[in-house]
């Protein structure tokens, strides 16, 4: 039991490794404020070329999110980040990151959102349009909010999602949160900083996942 | 052009490489199986426990499922896999992989079960049980089986969004898809096992993905 | 056995939820054969005293009696107890995933343990008495409320109960299908069911009830022939709340 907590819960250990940890925290929450906005962004425009009136539109962009659903994120990542310099294209981890994870977040933004849109009834499309609404109008002021509102279970577990996807930019020697445990784990033979990331994305994210599923049980019911 | 298809599509690399590939997808298979199966029944099984309405087991349930859906499965990965040895506990990275990812899917699984009993109105509990029907046999054939229209699709979605973690494996040396391609692309300075790798990916996931979106239509469809 | 020995005996039954004493000491002893109405206003405890004879309710104090078994006791095996005591609700409850046959076979085979083909022969004679054989292969979603709320009885009859609740069961139906239900209740009262109806229909109390039960309140205010209830009763409660019905 004595070496359990020596190895997992070594304290000495991790105020040691905390400011580094913090520095890492740091590079998470910038990767997490540039990737939400961009695949929400993303899984917006997704959303209304599912809705588009161009069948080619709809079909390319629907083959398109099955792909990136269908990829593991590391695997898009990895093909950025190690499959591009073979061109001639050399991309900071940063950037590669948030290429690959601004494709695999839009795909399933996009598909959250499209729910949502789908689950307005045309009625209000057309009582819209029959006050002189534009259908851009229409969409963002009448349609996009009521469908927000209907799927926000699904966005707030899906961005819980997004954050906990920042961990595997470590894989390409991004210094975020969990490559900081990890460089820590092996100059200091102890797991105890890696159990400590685990502890900070607890108190980053177990509040919105309570939120989440407390927004779950309320619309299931 | 020609520099792009020599890069990710070269005949030679792929020629030299296909079985080793073909190998890892067998892995990345292997492991998937392993996780849905065992993941899917942890999670049913938990649901059900819920159900005995046992205050001190639910709140570990609820606690469970929290922490599961909170974590980054990397972190219990590199956890388990480097902290165990030191205390004498010595898994095979397969089953370690294997173990995070199911403890993971159960955790989903159970919150998708849990909502799909709760949806069941009280009427038809108070109509088996006057009939004379035990609370298992209420749950075996009138809860689950209304459930099962509400709950698939979510299930589906998720379960395919927390298998593709099997490529995590690639970080603790778990010879799956993504391994083998990595390994092959630092062997070679070619880009083309990844491309095969990132085939094989979609060869396996793309019909589950299809699947579930079918599923989504034809319940959205008889809802209405 | 003396002819005396009622099919359901409630004694000074009790029930609170949290705070709220719902039933606070009920007295009532349903015979053979009888059929008993009970009204009253909303909230004043009928679905919980109907709910407490199956012990879909645990009740706080006081005991059910049925058949002369102690539904009380911790020997009962309640689970057979509920076959011999039949349950039709408001919002009819059938299994919304199985065929009219596979809803009445459910508990046959799984609390009688009789084989599919016996259950099913009992189970078309169940259909066959509220008059529904020929949809005993409809879902419940193709069927009018009506018909289902007949699906819903024979599921109870099909167990051969010895006492019947019903739980308002014509009040989530429209006026058109009132009739057909009805029927199907007023056969099974002939034919010698023993039966307890929550229900608000007066002109089909007046013809099919042997007792008339008036609660408020969690008690039972007074109990007589149709006649005596509907008629002038002796108690103001009562009154105001029949020239309400009448209305
Ligand atoms: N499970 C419960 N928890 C708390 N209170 C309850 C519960 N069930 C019923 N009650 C309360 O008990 C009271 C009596 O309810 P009950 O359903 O027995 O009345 P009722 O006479 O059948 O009324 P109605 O004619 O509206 O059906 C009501 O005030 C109700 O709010
Ligand atoms: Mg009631």
């Amino acid at each position: 039991m004595d070496a359990f907590i020596e190895q997992f819960f070594n304290l000495g250990v991790m105020a040691k490794a905390f400011p580094l940890l913090m520095r890492g925290l740091g590079m998470t929450l910038l990767i997490c404020l540039a990737v939400i906005p961009l695949g929400f962004v993303g899984g917006l425009l997704v959303a209304l070329a599912r809705l588009s009136r161009s069948a080619m539109l709809r079909i390319s962009v629907r083959i398109l999110t099955d792909l990136f659903r269908a990829l593991p994120p590391l695997v898009l990542l990895i093909l950025v980040y190690s499959g591009l310099p073979f061109t001639g294209i050399r991309l900071s981890p940063f950037t590669a990151v948030c290429i690959a994870f601004f494709l695999n977040s839009s795909a399933y933004y996009g598909e959250v959102l499209r729910a949502g849109v789908e689950s307005i009834g045309s009625g209000q499309w057309e009582a819209a349009r029959s006050t002189g609404l534009s259908g851009r109008d229409t969409f963002l002021f009448v349609v996009l909010p009521q469908a927000v509102r209907n799927v926000l279970p699904d966005l707030v577990s899906n961005t819980i999602e997004v954050v906990k996807l920042t961990s595997i930019a470590s894989v390409v020697s991004m210094t975020e949160l969990l490559y900081s445990a990890d460089m820590a784990r092996s100059i200091t033979f102890n797991a105890s900083p890696v159990v400590l990331a685990g502890l900070i994305y607890l108190v980053l994210l177990w509040p919105a996942v309570r939120l989440a599923s407390r927004l779950e049980h309320r619309v299931g019911t | 052009m020609e520099r792009f298809v020599d890069t990710f599509f070269n005949a030679s690399v792929i020629a030299s490489t296909w079985p080793k590939i073909l190998s890892g997808m067998l892995i990345t298979v292997e492991l998937a199986l392993s996780v849905v199966v065992t993941g899917l029944a942890f999670g049913l099984f938990l649901a059900l426990i819920r159900t005995a309405q046992i205050r001190l087991l639910n709140a570990a349930i609820v606690v469970f499922v929290d922490v599961l859906r909170a974590l980054p499965p990397l972190v219990m990965v590199l956890i388990i896999y480097f902290g165990l040895p030191n205390v004498g506990l010595t898994l095979p990275s397969f089953a370690v992989l294997w173990l995070v990812l199911a403890a993971v899917l159960a955790a989903f699984a159970e919150e998708i079960f849990w909502a799909g009993i709760l949806s069941v109105r009280r009427g038809q509990w108070d109509a088996a049980r006057s009939t004379g029907l035990t609370f298992p046999d209420t749950l075996a054939f009138v809860v689950l089986p209304q459930t099962i229209r509400m709950v698939l699709p979510p299930l589906v979605n998720r379960t395919i969004a927390i298998t593709k973690n099997t490529a995590l494996g690639t970080v603790i040396g778990v010879p799956e898809l993504l391994n083998q391609a990595t390994t092959a692309v630092s062997f070679l300075s070619n880009a083309t096992p990844l491309m095969l790798a990132a085939i094989g990916y979609l060869i396996i996931f793309v019909p589950v993905v299809l699947f579930g979106s079918w599923l989504e239509q034809r319940f959205a469809f008889r809802k209405a | 056995m003396t002819a005396a020995s009622p099919i359901l005996d409630i004694q000074d039954l009790r029930k609170s939820y949290g705070a709220n004493e719902i039933l606070k000491g009920i007295d009532l002893a349903v015979h053979a054969q009888e059929t008993v109405f009970i009204i009253g206003p909303s909230g004043s405890g009928k679905s919980t005293l109907l709910r407490c004879c199956n012990r879909l309710e645990t009740p706080d104090a006081g005991t059910v009696t049925v058949d002369g078994v102690d539904l009380g006791d911790p020997r009962t095996d309640i689970n057979a107890m509920r076959r011999r005591i039949g349950m039709v609700f408001q919002s009819f409850n059938l299994y919304p995933h199985m065929k009219a046959m596979d809803n009445i076979t459910l508990a046959l085979r799984r609390v009688s343990k009789k084989s599919r083909a016996d259950a099913e022969v009992l189970a078309l004679a169940a259909l066959e008495r509220v008059g529904l054989a020929e949809k005993r292969n409809a879902y419940p979603a193709e069927l009018s409320g009506g018909q289902q709320q007949r699906i819903a009885i024979a599921r109870a009859l099909a167990l051969e109960p010895k006492v019947m609740l019903f739980d308002e069961p014509t009040s989530a139906l429209d006026p058109e299908l009132v009739g057909s239900v009805l029927a199907v209740m007023s056969d099974m009262a002939r034919a010698g069911m023993t039966m307890v109806v929550v229900s608000h229909e007066m002109r089909f109390a007046r013809d099919a009830a042997d007792r008339v039960v008036f609660m408020d309140h969690g008690v039972i205010v007074e109990q007589g022939s149709p006649g005596e209830i509907f008629g002038q009763s002796q108690h103001a409660r009562t009154r105001a709340f029949v020239s309400q019905l009448e209305r």
